[in-house]
């Protein structure tokens, strides 16, 4: 089925092409921090972690919504998503994808990355999130690829794929709790050290992963024949208007906890996300379009009214994602660190080769994801018409 | 080479190979991690041994600032710890890493401060570095088994296996570890080289690794103390076996009233302070 992503329009090939030369920037940027050392990103002592491992974090949750389609079809045999399923298995590889490089760019001695298979630490929870993100990526590529081989074939898929694809729902749980395990379990940092972390995590992504494929899904019908359906864009809207709810709930039993104790801990990385600290304020803007974003974003969903307008649920969705991005690619992050240890606040901002490595790897997942999708759309516009039976 | 250098990569490498956990006794409660036996790869006669190895801070024998910095240089200049500079001489704090510091009271205690203290009690200075804790969070999270115990209490770190993830540094809660954000044989804006005077008795880093104190572990290895101790104010710095209860820390910290930084996150520090009196610098 490969060879059908190396056939199409000039306008498939144009942003490839774009794609891949923000890749080669990244790349070139990357270069130079490998020479250089992580120096040249905006890290510093007091903050150790950034844009990188936020993305990392952000992304897991991307590819751990796929789950959100798979539990109605495959579970419930929800035929609605029986088209929309396969964008979501193929997103979940793209970032996946990402999520691994975003690491190695952030590590110090990328060459001795295989240190964690040589000397496995079972107490260490990047040893565990490492596990459970390749097997991810394994399930997600098997399911993907054997399910479409039948549809092209206009078969039913083969029995011995069933146990992969239920295996694949709690492993999608797995790891993004794994994840929020990288936090939620680190003495002296006080905004990390939440029980509601994992899920929260799992809130804010089953609403972010949803909207991102409910935009794919809309740019997929307009630019191909394939037409997810409308009632499964609004279905998957659903889904992602209870999950923010959760999310947003979730996030002010967080406020509850860290203002009411009144235990300066727990409020001073809040403080400097949402009001600013000792004179530091440079997140504060961010923070609050997320938190406007948010509002209005989960209005625009809950309205059934609003919702049920294509455009809008697309202007929703992207709000939406807006703001999770900011609140967990970034802000859950920079908090964790400040102020730090010793009560100073120490800011971070990420640097020009940074973000364009960011960029990059950012460019390399969405190439991924528009190769599969090229692949998914071609084999679904050939056996248009055909329903096979899952 | 010297003996102090063979010693320490005779550790290191061995902490290589016997990585996936040595049985031998922990005199420490540590419920994650055993502890390698250093004894099991040393078998010099003059090392100094110890079942919990501790040290006790006394703030009162520092009156001036000279006696910080002296304590401060002997650790960084042994251990080619590289000082990075910005070109009008101050310290570059992108760059920074630092084993063993001065810190205020206020921030080496957070929290134990109150709004009537006088501000000569809130700047009275620390020295911190790693507390070589009984159960830290440092080794529970590494991925590669870089930083580990030793039976006789020591965090020790290999800077060899180190991916640079760190991890270990967002875990401690006491700030004691620095990366490598750049390679540190280079030099300042002035000219002068990161590491002036290099001791070529101990290994230099490479970019992209962490490092912090190990409580001189190649030093004690050839029978000698602590680099910081032996160049602190006579009583200033003591270092010793917490579990033999006839030495002199064991007794201090049994008999004098001592404290210790974050003790409720249960992480076990072991370097125990006796705040100064009121002649302090």
């Amino acid at each position: 089925m490969l060879e059908k992503a190396l056939v199409g329009s000039k306008k498939y090939w144009a942003w490839v092409f774009f794609l891949g030369a923000l890749s080669i920037v990244g790349g070139y940027y990357y270069y130079q921090q490998f020479i250089y050392g992580l120096g040249l990103t905006g890290l510093h002592r007091d903050v150790t972690w950034g844009l990188y491992i936020g993305q990392f974090t952000f992304l897991v949750g991307v590819a751990a919504s796929a789950v959100m389609l798979v539990i109605p079809y495959y579970l419930h045999d929800f035929k609605t998503f029986g088209k929309i399923v396969i964008l979501g298995e193929f997103l979940a590889i793209s970032a996946v994808i990402m999520c691994i490089l975003f690491i190695m760019v952030d590590m110090g001695q990328p060459m001795r990355v295989v240190n964690i298979f040589l000397h496995p630490t079972l107490t260490a929870m990047v040893f565990w999130d490492t596990v459970v993100l390749n097997g991810y990526l394994f399930i997600n590529l098997l399911v993907g690829w054997v399910t479409l081989g039948s549809d092209r074939k206009g078969i039913a898929p083969p029995k011995w794929i069933k146990p992969w694809i239920y295996l694949s729902i709690p492993w999608a749980i797995s790891i993004h709790t794994v994840t929020a395990f990288l936090y939620a379990g680190i003495p002296g940092r006080h905004f990390w050290l939440s029980a509601i972390m994992a899920a929260r995590f799992l809130a804010s992504a089953f609403a972010g992963g949803p909207a991102l494929l409910i935009i794919l899904a809309l740019i997929v019908r307009k630019i191909s024949k394939f037409d997810a359906g409308k009632e499964a864009i609004q279905a998957v809207g659903r889904i992602v208007a209870y999950a923010m709810f959760a999310n947003v709930f979730f996030l002010g039993l967080e406020f509850f906890t860290a203002f009411y104790s009144g235990i300066p801990g727990h409020a001073h990385s809040f403080l400097y996300l949402y009001t600013g600290l000792e004179g530091h304020s440079e997140l504060v803007p961010l923070m609050w379009t997320s938190t406007v974003f948010a509002a209005i974003s989960l209005f625009m969903l809950w309205v059934p009214g609003i919702r049920k307008n294509e455009v809008l649920l697309s202007l929703a969705c992207v709000m939406l994602f807006i703001s999770l991005w900011i609140d967990k690619g970034f802000g859950l992050i920079i908090g964790g660190f400040v102020p730090n240890p010793f009560e100073e606040v120490h800011t971070y901002w990420p640097t020009m080769p940074e973000t364009m490595i960011t960029i990059g790897v950012w460019a390399i997942g969405f190439l991924v994801l528009t190769f599969l999708y090229k692949i998914a759309i071609t084999v679904r516009e050939e056996t248009a018409g055909i329903e096979t039976e899952h | 080479m010297s003996m102090d250098r063979r010693q320490f990569l005779k550790i290191a490498g061995i902490s290589s190979v016997l990585g996936l956990g040595a049985t031998a006794a922990s005199a420490t409660h540590n419920i994650w991690t055993k502890g390698l036996d250093p004894e099991q790869a040393d078998k010099n006669k003059e090392a100094l041994i110890a079942k919990r190895w501790a040290m006790v801070v006394d703030m009162s024998k520092f009156k001036t600032e000279d006696d910080f910095k002296k304590v401060i240089d002997a650790c960084h200049l042994t251990h080619n710890v590289p000082d990075f500079r910005n070109a009008d001489g101050s310290v570059n704090k992108k760059d920074e890493i630092k084993w063993i510091w001065e810190a205020p009271y206020e921030k080496a205690f957070p929290g134990q401060d109150n709004k009537y203290m006088s501000e000569h009690i809130k700047d009275m200075p620390f020295l911190v570095a790693c507390n070589h804790c009984d159960n830290p969070p440092c080794v529970r999270v590494c991925p590669t088994k870089a930083t580990f115990k030793l039976a006789n209490g020591i965090t020790m770190q290999d800077e060899h296996r180190c991916i640079g993830c760190r991890f270990c540094m967002a875990a401690c809660p006491f700030w004691s570890r620095s990366f490598n954000w750049r390679d540190p044989h280079g030099k300042n804006p002035n000219g002068e080289p990161f590491i002036k005077n290099e001791n070529k008795e101990y290994p230099t880093r490479t970019k992209g690794v962490v490092e912090k104190c190990t409580f001189c572990t190649e030093r004690l290895a050839v029978g000698k103390l602590p680099a910081c101790v032996e160049a602190a104010p006579k009583g200033g710095l003591l270092f010793g076996d917490l579990e033999d209860p006839n030495s002199e820390i064991r007794k201090i910290v049994t008999n004098q009233y001592t404290i210790r930084r974050k003790p409720d996150l249960g992480t076990g520090p072991a370097i125990y302070y006796i705040v100064g009196g009121s002649d302090h610098a």
